[in-house]
């Protein structure tokens, strides 16, 4: 029996030139940047007083039910974090005597991870950034779950007929024009709505109008390649403090998005490997029947 | 007939069978109450941790122990090694099994099940996912392998079908069959090679959430390579049980070899997951002997024993070291994929999972059925090869291993 | 010069009384605040209370307990009641009149036949309906009569008190005397042409806070319409918010401090009573914003007893005094959420379940390893023994 080694080497080969040429054209993945016109919410720790009104707003707008915590039961609206029924927070953080407040919710990425990985498109960015949800396409399968660096999805674990949840940035009331609820709420403007570069240079305008108030930076600027949602904290309290985590400026699609196309980018690859694997296949049954033959 | 395969025969109700009947119905009557109250209650998921057992554990591992058609393929149809093609029946039947059993562990574990047929829908693709050229992939894989392991079938029906339409069904389908070999061959080695690198590639977007000492952009070769590891590991596992079990010859000089390919791979694999480490300057996080270093140097104890173990001839040719080996090799592929699924998976302090009760026995009866379907499988079809069955031994198990029986 | 018809105005009565326009316009502006009235109602108020004459006003009274009269005399501003007292022409008042019998039976037709097409009918109490509503008798005339006598030529009409509204106490289970309110009596079929779309106010309450009628009342009198009103025919401005949503002990329930039972320590300092019953939740009305006999803290959560729904049909009466309500639309309490909330934890059951069917499965590799080799050993000494 002649060794085929050959053979599978020349067809391996084949298929690995060919993913190479296909590889420089797969990495020149072009860094996203916000839709025209990108709509975000600028949310200012310092002048937020913890009052919960749009924790409250939000839950009308959105129709949302109470996330009854502890022991009194449903007599509350007590979410410890966003869950299934909670699309905005508040959350407090105390460290001795200072103490800040942080509004979780959706960022709103400019290049997001859950509409990356989502298999069919439950998840998209609109025309105004916002990311939306569509439970018609969703199979629930979690993976936006697993991929949104900031945790933000949540998933109605209790129920037959489940739900991904998250903050939509109110948009059927954007569409009418109406603002947010949460902003809508908010007595002292600590959470604002607007155009996205706006909002920028107003926070960037804060920071320098009073330094000494703010920590030096705003949280979603460039942040996992940017999101629609900024955040300004207060001197001396580092955003990991507020939960919002340091993950650098290349946003998270880029790795497994350039990975896969390197190797996929046209079929190219998948098809060529096909290829040559029925072709050493084939000229070994032929090898095989032939011996056979001799055999006889 | 085909001279190589024969079914075992034998009772179908033997002891094995009944016990995994048992375990089964008890995870059926879980599952029908997974589907009435929710995820919540019946498993340990939270919104931290998403995915469980019913994916790690069914759906990565799964497929990738039942990488053992892919492997005896590989070496029969690529690497013409034809003196292992007595192998490959029963190699895939295990691989078709386990890939169908992960296919039902998505649907149980999909929250919007109701929405899945959307997914196959080519205009609804967002290409992007890796999840869902994974869902594909193996969507095809799972029919590729049973039209691979339709022979069998056909062959025992054109002979004795309990009704005569399926013995003309399957007189007229066999010549298809053959006419379609070569292509359906060659889409069941590279499919396998797309998904379960993929597999790896799920988690490159978890960047920040999983541990340094699994977040590689080599994921997808280092799941790729040790899958066909696993796959190995697990013919040789699989067949030294089905021999002992079934009381067919012994197939030390065969499966030997084998050892080879497995000690090359899984050198490969250890260059690649260390390099890589290397490179990126995270060998000391090995060293720090806290949770995940202890998790990564048991993962590499169960890989680096097998792999110097088997270097030597004289363990090669120890069916009881091989097997051993075997073992070892796949228990590390598995702690490798829990680790890089779930263990090394943090996504914020605080958070923690580990399976509920009825989840563990969910995933126990979906193995205990596909020891089940594989007992009756064996005993109806021709898959295994060589001798006929031996004198029955009414009701209990085989001697000796506890764990299966005939 | 012409003798001017003596107008029977407000003004001109105050005037007579020394009290200026000045004074008046002060008082007006006082009083449209404390019923919620806006500024610009001031001018109007003077201006009807020199031009308009005042409204007449009806009181029926039926199955009640004159609570609601009672509770309207307790408004202790002097100022106040007795300007709306001569804001308007109290024409027939069973409670209020000297007279009686006869006399009183006159004043009322003479009023109906002077104000016919404008008169307001204030009706307190409840109307029975078993029996041909032989229960209540005035005059020798059972309710349901007296209420077709002088319904059908009223303007405006304002059920007080829950009794009027919808039944009150006496509608208590088992209802013995079918008593029904006045609104659901003009509703059913045989009334419906007496109501020929007249206005019905109902300020339930038991009692009702005066300031409910007073406002009512005020707007009428001077602007000529009724307070906005609800699908119940309550007015808005009293009945829109739940005695929870404005109750003073607010912050309490929200950072759950709680009475547990009457009178122990945190009774006495004052912490919420919904643990004892309070129907707040469940009420719409304005006494945790206006309390009564302007007093401030005079109202019942205010001295120490749960609110018992008073307003309600579904929950005065019905629910049992301290038997707690759901809260319909609950908010988020005095916590907050931390930055990292936990999630998942390892279960030692599952962990030793887990640890069990890893074991078992070793052990059974091993043991299966075990016999492999000693199998292959004794094959091969076999073999051994075959070779020589």
């Amino acid at each position: 029996m002649s060794v085929t080694r050959r053979t599978v080497l020349k067809g391996m080969a084949a298929a690995a030139a060919t993913s190479v040429t296909g590889v420089p054209k797969a990495l020149a993945r072009e860094r996203k940047k916000p839709p025209a016109g990108a709509v975000g919410m600028l949310y200012d720790a310092t002048r937020c007083i913890g009052c919960k009104a749009c924790m409250v707003k939000c839950k009308e707008a959105n129709q949302l039910p109470p996330d009854p915590g502890g022991k009194m039961g449903a007599i509350y609206d007590a979410p410890d974090d966003l869950t299934g029924y909670t699309k905005n927070v508040i959350k407090l953080y105390r460290e001795g005597d200072r103490i800040s407040y942080m509004k979780a919710q959706c960022m709103h990425c400019v290049d997001p991870a859950c509409v990356s990985v989502c298999m069919i498109g439950a998840f998209r960015k609109d025309k105004q950034g916002v990311v939306t949800y569509d439970p018609g396409m969703c199979v629930g399968c979690r993976y936006c779950m697993m991929a949104c660096p900031f945790n933000v999805p949540k998933y109605q674990w209790d129920v037959a007929f489940p739900k991904i949840v998250k903050c939509e940035m109110c948009r059927h009331l954007l569409a009418e024009g109406k603002l947010p609820a949460c902003v809508e709420a908010c007595p002292r403007e600590a959470v604002i709505f607007g155009k996205l570069e706006d909002l920028k240079a107003d926070a960037r305008n804060r920071l320098a109008a009073e330094p000494g108030r703010y920590f030096p930076k705003v949280y979603g600027e460039t942040d996992g390649g940017g999101t629609q949602v900024l955040y300004l904290s207060a001197a001396g309290i580092p955003f990991e403090k507020l939960g919002l985590p340091d993950i650098g400026d290349q946003p998270l699609p880029e790795l497994s998005e350039t990975l896969q196309h390197a190797v996929y980018q046209g079929f190219v690859a998948p098809i060529v490997l096909y290829g040559a694997l029925g072709l050493v296949i084939y000229r070994n049954r032929k090898r095989q029947s032939s011996e056979e033959e001799g055999d006889k | 007939m085909n001279s190589h395969f024969r079914p075992v025969g034998g009772p179908i109700l033997t002891g094995t069978f009944l016990v995994s009947a048992a375990i089964f119905i008890v995870s059926v009557a879980i599952l029908i109450w997974r589907f009435i109250v929710g995820l919540g209650p019946t498993t340990a998921m939270n919104d931290l941790y998403p995915w469980g057992i019913w994916i790690t554990y069914d759906v990565v591992v799964g497929t990738a122990l039942a990488c053992g058609g892919y492997a005896v393929a590989l070496l029969c149809y690529v690497l013409n090694k034809g003196k292992y093609h007595h192998l490959i029946r029963p190699a895939i039947l295990t691989s078709a099994l386990g890939y169908s059993l992960a296919g039902v562990s998505v649907i149980i574990d999909l929250g919007r099940y109701w929405n899945v047929w959307k997914v196959p829908l080519l205009w609804n693709w967002n290409r992007n996912s890796i999840l869902l050229e994974v869902a594909i992939c193996i969507m095809t894989y799972v029919v590729v392998l049973w039209i691979e392991l339709a022979p069998a079938f056909l062959e025992k029906w054109e002979e004795d079908a309990p009704w005569q339409w399926l013995r003309n069904l399957s007189l007229k389908i066999h010549p298809w069959l053959n006419r379609i070999l070569i292509p359906l061959l060659a889409l069941g080695i590279l499919l396998p090679t797309m998904h379960q690198s993929s597999l790896g590639s799920m988690m490159l977007i978890a960047v920040h959430k999983l541990h340094k000492l699994w977040h590689t952009p080599m994921l997808p070769l280092l799941f790729l390579l040790s899958c066909i590891v696993m796959g190995y590991a697990a013919v040789v596992f699989e067949t030294a049980l089905a021999d002992k079990v079934f009381k067919l010859p012994r197939e030390t000089k065969l499966l030997a070899p084998l050892s080879v390919v497995m000690v090359v791979v899984l050198f490969a694999f250890l260059a690649v997951r260390v390099g890589d480490l290397a490179l990126r300057g995270r060998l000391g996080l090995i060293f720090r002997f806290d949770f995940y270093s202890f998790m990564f140097l048991l993962e590499m104890a169960l890989f680096v024993i097998p792999a110097v173990l088997l270097i030597f001839r004289r363990f090669r040719y120890n069916p009881g070291v091989e097997f051993l080996c075997a073992m070892m090799m796949m228990t590390a592929g598995l702690l490798y994929r829990f680790d890089a699924f779930l263990v090394g998976f943090k996504p914020a302090p605080n958070a923690a999972y580990f399976p509920s009760i009825p989840e563990m026995f969910v995933t126990l009866g979906l193995v205990a059925f596909e020891v089940m379907a594989y007992l009756f499988i064996v005993k109806i079809f021709p898959i295994l090869g060589g001798v006929t069955h031996a004198a029955p031994r009414t009701g209990h198990g085989g001697v000796g291993v506890p764990a299966s029986g005939g | 010069m012409e003798k001017e018809e003596e107008r029977d105005t407000l003004l001109s009565r105050l005037e007579s009384r020394g009290v200026t326009r000045r004074d008046f316009l002060r008082v007006c502006s006082i009083a449209a605040a404390a019923v919620g009235l806006p500024p610009w109602t001031v001018a109007k108020m003077a201006e009807a209370a020199t031009l308009k004459s005042r409204p007449s006003v009806i009181w029926l009274h039926f199955q009640e307990c004159t609570g609601c009269t009672e509770t309207l005399l307790r408004t202790s501003h002097p100022a106040l009641s007795e300007l709306l007292l001569n804001l308007i022409s109290l024409d027939y008042h069973e409670t209020l009149f000297a007279a009686a019998g006869a006399n009183a039976e006159d004043a009322l037709r003479e009023a109906m036949r002077k104000n016919s097409g404008k008169y307001v009918l204030v009706v307190e109490g409840s109307i029975p309906t078993k029996d041909n509503g032989a229960f209540c008798k005035v005059g020798g005339k059972t309710a349901m009569e007296i209420v077709r006598e002088v319904a059908p030529e009223a303007g405006a009409i304002i059920a007080i008190g829950s009794c009027a509204s919808w039944g009150g106490v006496a509608s208590a289970d088992p209802n013995p005397t079918g008593a029904t309110g006045l609104p659901q009596l003009l509703r059913t079929a045989d009334y419906a042409p007496i109501l020929k779309g007249k206005p019905i106010v109902s300020l339930p309450g038991c009692p009702p806070n005066p300031y409910n009628l007073l406002g009512t009342v005020l707007q009428y009198a001077t602007l000529g319409t009724l307070p906005a009103l609800d699908a119940l025919g309550r007015p808005m401005f009293a009945y829109a918010r739940t005695i929870h949503e404005d109750c003073p002990r607010r912050p309490h329930f929200d950072a759950g401090r709680f009475v547990e039972k009457f009178g122990d320590p945190n009774h006495r300092v004052g912490y919420c009573l919904y643990k004892t019953g309070c129907k707040g939740p469940k009420t719409l009305a304005s006494c945790s914003q206006q309390h009564f006999a302007e007093v401030v803290g005079a109202w019942p959560v205010g001295i120490g007893h749960p609110c018992i729904g008073c307003t309600e049909q579904s929950v005065a009466f019905r629910i049992p005094l301290h038997a707690t309500v759901e809260i319909d639309r609950p908010t988020p309490p005095d916590t907050f959420a931390p930055i990292h909330a936990e999630r998942g934890a390892v279960s030692p059951a599952a962990a030793g379940v887990a640890g069990l069917v890893a074991g078992a499965l070793a052990g059974a590799g091993l043991v299966a390893a075990r016999k492999l080799g000693k199998d292959a050993a004794a094959k091969e000494g076999e073999e051994k023994e075959e070779g020589k």
